[in-house]
């Protein structure tokens, strides 16, 4: 993974001074809170319910063991033994005091880390596919072309206060396990007819308020105009990009406003002047960053290890966690293995210090040393050797880290919601750890099969519930916490918007709801058909008569 | 007299910030002697006489677009941009086209909502004068706020200040 030089170790160190000081003239009183707010955000500082909340970024969801262990130092020393895995593959602490803060970033400087851009009105962290450079399925490795995105993003001094949050996804598989179609640049890693490397750039996606996916801008930008490129799209929605209300400052408001040609055409238009100008790539720079990601040194195996098959065979419980949570390595005899944070005992992506010194051990026993986050809230050691895929499980059972559940129901995500976040509308963890206590048969589980399951507590729409299969969104009707329930979303390369199903529940109704949408499912669903492809098949008119019964469906007619 | 930052120094500047109020036509005013930034409306009606006034510049609002000044650019020595909120950052697009697609080697000055925690991008995207409000810091919290032109050392990016990107600039180990 990506090492730190002495200018990346300098340009964090320095942010570390710099944010110790405007702590020190907030608390002096010398920045009031509204001009602290930013600057706090910036760095990933919100006030939240209860205390402040510091996200840290973990670029691209990479992290290695050190860095593991450190998050865990922090989670004991300054927050209560937790930490909070986030659906943008960031690290969330709840209970940081204010004053430990610089603290706090000094340490994760140690270890080449830091909370620079993870909120604000800024460009946040460049999220990817959390498989890269593992997936069969890979073209090409996104994480080299991340970390150039990461660097010019750093402080870019003209992007620092855009009309609002700017979110750059990278995918260079055949599957988009990045969400690219609803963050604001979507880039997608490909070659041309010749063989080149460049970029098929989405634009203006998002979920939030108005979930909209993300056009083609442009079906090919050469590599070395990519940081140009997206210049480009960036001072066009500076300027002109709606500042009078936050809820249509988002570049996607511009581009549906402009019309995507029209965009494009303004887009463009600005790109002749920096094009091939000095911020154009260079072999020389890209050589040098994806020397970082360079193949482990993998062991010459054979493609089933003798003794996996046989463990397997002899032991339920570990062949129903491979089944799930354990999955294909491009390089034969390994294996990628999903450390799943949805034990139902937990809130959905939270893990404790204790848990995090084992992945870090784990991570360099069996996986060179790294563990990835990823946006479903879930951790991987991503080059694990078959012959030690019992080993790992039998630890990660011990930890709590092995629920086999990876893909189904019960794996869902979820934000943090009304516990936490200031901004929520209703609480989703009190909602996801029902949902997970009703379905808690496996067997049942299995046979429902891949489902996604997301929930929000608001409509900024943390928890991707507008592209889950099951999409719950908290509402706030007269100062009470209702739910919302949508079918039909989806992420990767069919992402879809999912569908309201019709009134709202209270949250003791969840479980029951969920309960007879599956039951629906079940009943409608053809010979190997997954729930989305039910869903897409049938319509919403079963699900809904399933849900609120004939006579509420008849009423709901006349009354439209 | 009032100061703020002009090329990294303290510096003793009395020029003033026309600001129409809305019953203010800008064909009725009369300029008093002295130096001023008057607003672009004010210039575009009455470029005539303003053209090479000594101690003229234009300022424009965070909206206005800075293309519409090139066609005078030469007939006007200093351009200030408003920060009408600091978290508003078309500003720094503007300051950055000035510099860069038209060439204005003038002064291009900060006004407004403008916190020393800016100054580093502001610097960086072209500005050269940086005036906070009148009251915002002491004259010696000015003086400490300069620290901030040098938060960070050695930028990643290609900005006017460094018009190469890190990556032409320094042989970066692998």
């Amino acid at each position: 993974m990506y090492r730190y030089d002495t200018y990346d170790q300098k340009i964090v160190d320095e942010r570390v001074a710099q944010f110790r000081e405007q702590t020190r003239r907030y608390l002096a009183g010398e920045l009031t809170d509204d001009e602290f707010r930013p600057l706090r955000l910036q760095n990933g500082l919100y006030i939240q319910r209860h205390a402040p909340m510091l996200r840290v970024a973990v670029p691209y969801g990479l992290l290695a063991s050190r860095q593991v262990r450190q998050l865990a130092h922090i989670a004991r020393t300054y927050d209560k033994g937790y930490a909070h895995i986030t659906t943008r593959q960031n690290v969330q602490f709840n209970w940081p005091a204010l004053e430990a803060v610089p603290e706090i970033l000094a340490g994760l400087a140690s270890v080449e880390m830091h909370a620079i851009q993870t909120s604000g009105a800024c460009i946040r962290n460049i999220t990817s596919d959390p498989f890269a450079g593992v997936a069969g399925d890979e073209h090409i490795d996104p994480r080299p072309w991340c970390e150039v995105l990461r660097q010019w993003s750093t402080f870019h001094p003209e992007f620092a206060f855009l009309p609002r949050k700017f979110k750059i996804a990278v995918n260079g598989a055949a599957e988009d396990r990045a969400v690219i179609q609803c963050h604001d640049i979507g880039l997608e890693l490909k070659r041309d007819a010749a063989g080149e490397i460049g970029f098929r750039v989405l634009v203006g996606g998002g979920m939030g308020r108005t979930p909209i996916i993300g056009e083609e801008i442009s079906d090919f930008v050469p590599w070395q105009h990519i940081i140009t490129y997206c210049e480009a799209i960036l001072r066009v929605y500076n300027r002109y990009g709606r500042r009078d209300n936050l809820y249509k400052a988002r570049i996607k408001i511009l581009v549906k406003s402009l019309g995507i040609a029209e965009f494009k055409r303004q887009v463009e238009e600005e790109w002749v002047f920096g094009k091939n100008g000095p911020n154009t790539l260079t072999e020389a720079e890209v050589a040098r960053v994806a020397g970082h990601f360079t193949t482990p040194a993998y062991a010459s195996l054979p493609a089933d290890d003798a003794g996996y098959v046989s463990q397997r065979a002899a032991n339920p419980a570990f062949a129903a966690w491979t089944r799930r949570n354990v999955l294909a390595h491009k390089v034969p005899g390994y294996a990628v293995v999903v450390l799943s944070l949805k034990n139902p005992a937990r809130a959905p992506g939270d893990v404790t210090a204790e848990q995090l010194d084992l992945v870090a051990d784990w991570a360099d026993a069996h996986s060179f040393g790294e563990v990835r986050a990823t946006h479903e809230q879930n951790l991987v050691l991503a080059d694990v050797r078959q012959s030690e895929l019992f080993a790992v499980w039998e630890k990660a059972r011990a930890a709590g880290l092995a629920t086999p559940t990876f893909g189904l129901l019960t794996d869902l995500i979820c934000c943090p919601g009304g516990d936490f976040c200031a901004l929520a509308n209703a609480k989703s963890i009190p909602i996801a750890n029902a949902i997970q206590a009703r379905f808690d048969d496996l067997d049942y589980l299995y046979d429902i099969g891949d489902i996604e399951l997301n929930i929000s507590g608001c409509m900024n729409s943390c928890g991707h519930h507008h592209v889950g299969h099951i999409g719950i969104l908290g509402v706030d009707k007269n100062g009470e916490e209702w739910y919302q329930v949508s079918l039909g979303g989806s992420q990767g390369n069919h992402t879809s918007i999912g569908k309201v199903i019709g009134r709202s529940f209270a949250a003791a109704e969840m479980p029951g709801v969920i309960a007879k949408i599956i039951d629906v499912y079940l009943a409608q669903r053809q010979a190997g058909e997954r729930f989305i492809e039910t869903v897409r098949r049938t319509g919403l008119e079963p699900f809904k008569l399933g849900v609120y019964g004939d006579a509420a469906v008849k009423e709901r007619k006349q009354n439209a | 007299m009032p100061k703020l930052i002009k090329n990294g120094q303290l510096v003793d500047d009395d020029a003033r910030i026309l600001v129409l109020d809305e019953t203010q036509a800008p064909e009725e005013l009369t300029l008093a002697a002295g130096p001023v930034f008057v607003p672009f409306a004010v210039w575009q009606a009455h470029k005539g006489q303003l053209s090479g006034r000594a101690g003229l510049g234009v300022w424009l609002d965070s909206h206005e677009d800075v293309a519409e000044l090139v066609p005078d650019l030469d007939s006007i020595s200093a351009v200030a941009l408003n920060f009408p909120k600091f978290t508003d950052g078309r500003a720094y697009s503007s300051a950055a086209l000035l510099r860069t697609r038209y060439g204005f080697t003038g002064e291009i000055r900060a006004i407004g909502d403008v916190m020393r925690d800016q100054f580093f991008f502001m610097q960086r995207c072209g500005f050269d004068t940086l005036q906070p409000k009148a009251g915002k810091y002491s004259d010696a919290q000015l003086e400490e706020a300069l620290a901030s032109l040098k938060d960070f050392s050695t930028p990643y990016q290609a900005a006017v200040d460094q018009p190469e990107p890190l990556f032409r600039r320094a042989a970066r180990a692998a």
